[in-house]
């Protein structure tokens, strides 16, 4: 049986996945170690069960993000925080420096003050996740098992990371692998 | 000058009566991790990453400020030392805003290399995110108290070696930050020489030259090495 | 001026007195409560009364009962000493109309109650008795004459001997043996050498310093002036934080009038010997306790701490071996000159010698000042000068020493008060900061509130102090709230440690003491104040893969 592998894209910039893309030719070889079962470059809707690891890419910052995620930990042996988004916040937390009401200084900043056409904050309750108060990383969040820091972790490291786990080891990294940004 | 001999990791050495602890590791290539630490100036052991375990003493002591003396024994890295490293650089990166990805000193941090050299790929603790200023006053050097961590080493080159006494600490705990002059915007300065050497002695990105964008400030320690060993040795061949 | 002019000086002075002495609280807790009002109102009665000839009203130091003030104490009308309390600026006509027995229903206070009999009173010996801003009155009971002989007698590494044989430690809160530290500096090389006063008083809630200063400064001059001239130094400073304006001006008082009489400046007693005092005045930093960071402050740097060794012993004040003692250890001196090191460790316990001044706040009925001598029972402090908890409350726990010290809960009250067995509990005997709590006090509260403390008051130099009091604030802060996980106390207990062992000053170094000392003894008022961890447990997640990923 192959390991059920998911990658997720939460209040990121899609860059690690562009990393995980640049792994080329490996890519070819994972395809024949692994099963991706759930990821935004396959079609699947719905986060499916019994999942031995997820990806999680992109820090905490809506509301949908914190269901998805609670719903992924549910179903998922282990979670790896993958890129700095996930593992501090970096910046999509940028906010959060502007204190409680950053969420709606934000909006008004963006969808306001910024606007040419038609100024307004988007609300659209069930559609439109509301921003929660304050981004968090994924480990605030939810236990996390590893850390795959990087702005974005390069490809290399990504397959490092990916070779320990589908060998079953506790995946490691050290020295310059775990430099964040 | 006497030569002491003394114990560090388990290996004997010796060294001048008058180094301190963190020279002689230094001389014998063992590496201690340090932020505050600076060659040129003198030390002043706030960082305390260079804390070392002395037999016989219950306390730490910074290997930057103890002297060395005869007999000493001196574990650099054992594994209470390693964790309380991980947890300075923990609480250093959730204290301000250290943004790795867009700063302009990505790859060239002694912050961040400090933080993956011992390990470190998490924060557990909650990130404060204060809100600091960023002031680019100046002609041609900014300040983001967002990534200092006040390791004062721009103050101590702005007054010991440059003399013009334009950096300052004020404030106390968590507002403590560097000033220039009387807590004025930098631009205003009238002591400033605009030398640079600040700049070149920040650690992080904390102090940049304007135009500098994300990973491209490096900062010209040895530069600084190399003026103080011109002036009091006398040394400036390489 | 020689011995014998002093005296001259003394008996004029004592032959000028009169029968009665109205003894008026003039410290700052009293003072607060128009006790400079009471005064003129108790003068200008005097006067109206045609009671002159008989009567003085005399400005005094602290009487130590402060919960009970303002205090006037009467003299020289009945052989025991009376008290008046709670006096109001109104009530000067009955009570210089009771001094001829007329009846008076300002409230009398019982001068054998616990609270004054349990004492011993060296440091604060002239305080409530002498007048502060009149050296006529310090010298009346005997003062400078320690100095006399040392300068004519002794040797100065006889007077250190003698500081030795007392077993006196400093008073300051760390507790080191004061002969050691004056026989370090006699000893240290150097053309120059100062003695230094520390008077920065910060700990919430201690106020002996401040009444020391107040009430009796030449006590405090003529012990740096010992020193001095054990250690070799010329020059003193006194270091007074701002927020002690009275403490200030009276010691500005003080020593000029110690200068006009020669008994400070130039030639002192007519010998070789030189030593002036200067004042310097903290600016609100705590740290500046710290005595490395005070000398920064001194020298007028910022007032932030620096790595010892060096010890100021060796290289203090620019570079000079320097003495610095707290005010209440130089407050001890003369007396162990006058009765001998000998009879001052007589006093105490084996390894603390003689007295120690508290400041007994808090949930309690008898606030004050007192002085008692050391390895009494917290107990007896407590329960019997104390009076116990204000009416419905038990006494839960005692807070000694600040935010540097810890809380001990009541059923440790039977231990002594000595250096050691205070540090034995988590505490510390501190400066003499004593905060009875009672039932209704969360300790978890107490823990953050000394927290915050010690957060706003770090320099901010050292990243555990600066940085790891902000996060262990947050954490109680979150706890108390009731948002706090036993992750998060698991995470508060390891700052605990590495704060406390990896800080640069003291300050770092003993700020988690209040939380390890609740955790210690309090450990289920946090647990009860804890969450269930919003993760959950770590779910269980069965898989079909063959056997990895248990990881």
């Amino acid at each position: 049986m192959k390991l059920r592998v998911a990658t997720v894209w939460l209040g990121g910039c899609s860059g690690c996945h562009m990393s995980f893309l640049d792994m080329d030719e490996f890519l070819i070889e994972l395809a024949g170690l692994i099963d991706l079962v759930y990821s935004p470059v396959i079609d699947v809707k719905e986060f499916p069960e019994a999942v031995d690891v997820c990806l999680i890419e992109g820090a905490v910052c809506n509301e949908d993000n914190l269901e998805i995620l609670r719903k992924i930990r549910e179903r998922t042996k282990v979670l790896v925080s993958f890129g700095d988004c996930a593992v501090t916040g970096n910046v999509p937390a940028m906010r959060n420096p502007f204190g409680p009401d950053n969420r709606e200084n934000v909006l008004q900043r963006a969808y306001v003050e910024n606007a040419r056409n038609n100024p307004g904050v988007p609300k659209a309750d069930g559609i439109v996740p509301r921003l929660l108060e304050q981004v968090v990383p994924v480990h605030e969040a939810v236990y996390v098992e590893y850390y795959l820091p990087g702005c974005p972790p390069p490809a290399a490291r990504i397959k490092e990371v990916l070779v320990q786990i589908i060998n079953g080891q506790a995946p490691l990294l050290t020295g310059p692998q775990l430099k964040f940004g | 000058m006497a030569a002491k001999t003394l114990i560090i990791d388990g290996k004997a050495v010796s060294a001048e009566e008058g180094a301190t602890v963190l020279q002689v590791a230094r001389d014998n290539n063992v590496a201690i991790p340090t932020l505050c630490h600076l060659e040129g100036v003198y030390d002043v052991g706030a960082c305390r990453l260079c804390l070392v375990e002395v037999a016989g003493s219950t306390k730490l002591q910074p290997a930057c400020t103890t002297k060395i003396s005869e007999g000493m024994n001196i574990q650099t890295n054992s594994d209470r030392l390693r964790k309380y490293r991980r947890l300075t650089l923990e609480l250093l990166f959730a204290e301000r805003n250290h943004v790795c990805a867009v700063c302009v000193s990505n790859g060239h941090c002694e912050l961040q290399t400090l933080a993956y050299s011992l390990g470190l790929d998490h924060v557990r603790y909650d990130y404060v995110f204060p809100k600091w200023k960023v002031d680019v006053t100046h002609r041609l050097f900014g300040m983001d108290h967002n990534r200092c961590i006040l390791c004062t080493r721009c103050v101590r080159v702005c007054w010991h070696i440059e003399g013009a006494g334009t950096k300052n600490v004020a404030g106390r705990g968590a507002t403590a930050r560097i000033i220039s002059d009387l807590d004025q915007p930098w631009g205003d300065s009238e002591s400033c020489t605009e030398c640079g050497k600040c700049v070149m002695a920040c650690p992080t990105g904390a102090l940049f030259h304007k135009g500098a964008t994300a990973g491209e400030m490096e900062h010209d320690r040895d530069k600084l090495e190399f003026i103080v060993n011109a002036r009091e040795k006398q040394q400036w061949l390489p | 001026m020689q011995l014998d002019d002093l005296k001259a000086l003394v008996a004029k002075h004592i032959g000028a007195r009169k029968k009665i002495v109205l003894r008026t609280c003039m410290s700052a807790g009293c003072m607060s409560s128009q006790a400079d009002v009471i005064k003129r109102n108790l003068e200008a009665e005097v006067k109206a009364q045609g009671r002159e000839a008989e009567v003085e009203v005399r400005r005094v130091g602290c009487m130590g009962f402060c919960g009970q003030g303002p205090l006037i104490g009467v003299d020289g009308l009945s052989a025991k000493e009376k008290l008046f309390e709670f006096v109001k600026p109104t009530d000067a006509p009955a009570i210089v109309a009771s001094l001829q027995g007329a009846a008076c229903d300002v409230q009398v206070g019982n001068p054998d109650h616990p609270f004054f009999a349990r004492q011993m009173r060296i440091v604060r010996a002239n305080g409530g008795i002498v007048d502060p801003e009149r050296i006529e009155d310090y010298l009346a009971v005997g003062g400078y004459q320690a100095l006399h002989q040392v300068l004519t007698e002794m040797q100065p590494s006889e007077v250190v001997d003698e500081i030795t044989t007392s077993g006196l430690r400093g008073r300051g809160g760390a507790g080191f043996p004061t002969g050691l530290k004056w026989g370090t500096v006699a000893k240290s090389a150097g053309a120059k050498k100062y003695v230094v006063c520390n008077g920065d008083e910060g700990d919430p809630g201690a106020f002996m310093d401040r009444s020391v200063l107040e009430s009796d400064p030449h006590i405090v001059l003529e012990g740096m002036a010992i020193a001095a001239y054990a250690v070799g130094a010329d020059q003193g400073f006194l270091y007074v934080r701002a927020e002690y304006p009275l403490a200030i001006s009276r010691l500005q008082t003080a020593i000029k009038q110690a200068k006009a009489l020669g008994l400070l400046g130039g030639g002192i007693f007519e010998s070789p010997f030189n030593f002036n005092i200067d004042i310097r005045i903290g600016a609100g930093a705590f740290v500046c306790g710290e005595e490395t960071a005070l000398m920064a402050s001194v020298e007028g740097k910022r007032g932030t701490p620096r790595p010892r060794p060096p010890f100021p012993a060796e290289s203090g004040l620019w570079g000079c071996p320097t003495l610095i003692n707290n005010v209440e250890t130089f407050a001890n001196i003369t007396a162990i000159i006058n009765r001998g090191g000998a009879w001052y460790a007589g006093i105490g316990t084996e390894k603390s010698k003689g007295t120690k001044v508290f400041a007994l706040t808090g949930k309690i009925k008898n606030n004050g000042l007192i002085e008692v001598p050391m390895g009494i029972p917290l107990r007896q402090i407590v329960e019997e000068m104390g009076g116990g908890a204000p009416a419905g409350g038990h006494i839960k726990s005692v807070q000694t020493g600040g935010p540097s010290g810890g809380c001990i809960p009541a059923a440790y009250l039977d231990t002594p008060v000595d250096y050691e067995s205070l540090t034995k509990l988590g505490s510390i005997m501190g400066s003499g900061g004593m905060v009875v709590m009672d039932d209704a006090t969360n300790m978890v509260e107490i823990a953050k509130f000394y927290m915050e403390f010690c957060m706003e008051e770090s320099c901010g130099k050292c990243i555990p102090c600066r940085a790891g009091t902000a996060q262990m604030f947050h954490l109680l802060e979150k706890i108390t709230q009731r948002r706090g996980t036993a992750r998060d106390l698991a995470k508060l207990e390891e700052l605990c440690d590495m704060v406390r062992h990896t800080s640069l000053c003291g300050l770092g170094q003993t700020a988690p003491n209040p939380v390890a000392s609740t955790l210690k003894f309090f450990r289920s008022e946090y647990e009860a104040l804890l969450q269930p961890d919003p993760f959950g447990p770590r779910p269980s997640v069965t898989t079909q893969s063959a056997e990895p990923v248990t990881l």
